[in-house]
């Protein structure tokens, strides 16, 4: 039997891959794909209390954590679209056009 | 058994997250997320959710991730050749210090709680897909609708972004 803990030990690694990606990368994309590697560690975390726990509660916000992950890559993709459209690059440091 | 798949699982997403952030090139980072994905479908297996395995494979990996792709092959991305931020090395020394230090009291602290009202054994009998609807348009409906008018907002906000702008040039221009 694995401890709860070792999925909590997991998903917390998987968060700070991501948190690091998010934070050190300079394109977009892959800043995107990390919010991504974040989302997927919430829900092991998620689904790992709703199983030891016996609620199927966990399961449930795991579920609307995936639709919304997908209604965040749908707005995120387009934004980069919209950006790149208008010739800037998708590095991260030269988006400051809604700097203020 | 149930260990060594485990350990599979675990060390590859997380080796597949490592290799996410730090590859090169865009596609080779999605193609890796690709891997981290599938592992993480399997430790739902592992946690008797099959429906949210589904869900991951068939969401995750054939919509989302290929929404990715999709975009990085249409802009034809050029990789810089600085693609870290250059004040990363100094954060990242006391980053990893505090974060093994939650670790080490994440892997010490037993979790536990009120246990809730469905056993495994009652996942078990009728099916986790069973169980997710029942629990979710029973006690989470409201929840459920407003995802439903999210996901709705993101489209079509998806789609007002993502239109080409000439419409708004020529309506411009009349006014």
């Amino acid at each position: 039997m694995i401890p709860l803990s070792a999925y909590t030990a997991v998903s917390a690694v998987l968060f700070i891959i991501g948190l690091t990606g998010v934070l050190v990368r300079r394109n977009f994309i892959i800043v995107l794909l990390s919010v991504e590697i974040m989302m997927n560690a919430a829900n092991i975390n998620l689904v790992a209390f709703s199983h030891y726990l016996e609620s199927m509660a966990g399961q449930l916000v795991a579920l609307f954590i995936i639709a919304i992950a997908a209604g965040e890559a749908a707005v995120g993709l387009a934004i980069i679209i919209v950006v790149f459209r208008g010739k800037i690059s998708t590095n991260v440091d030269e988006m400051n056009l809604l700097k203020w | 058994m149930v260990g060594v798949f485990f350990t599979y699982f675990a060390l590859i997403s997380i080796a597949a997250g490592v290799l996410t952030v730090t590859l090169r090139h865009p596609v080779h980072c999605a193609l890796s997320l690709l891997v981290l994905l599938m592992h993480v479908s399997g430790l739902f297996i592992l946690l008797n959710a099959e429906f949210l395995w589904a869900v991951q494979v068939i969401v995750y990996v054939g919509a989302i991730l290929v929404l990715y792709l999709f975009v990085l092959m249409l802009m034809n991305l050029k990789t810089d050749e600085r693609y870290f931020h250059q004040s990363a090395l100094y954060v990242m020394g006391p980053a990893v210090l505090g974060a093994s230090y939650v670790l080490y009291n994440l892997l010490r602290s037993p979790f536990d709680g009120a246990k809730g009202d469905t056993p495994a054994a009652a996942v078990l009998q009728d099916g986790d897909t069973y169980a997710v609807g029942i629990k979710m348009f029973s006690d989470h409906l409201l929840q459920f609708e407003i995802v439903g008018i999210f996901l709705l907002g993101a489209v079509i906000g998806a789609i007002v972004l993502a239109k080409t702008p000439k419409q708004l040039d020529t309506e411009r221009g009349r006014s």
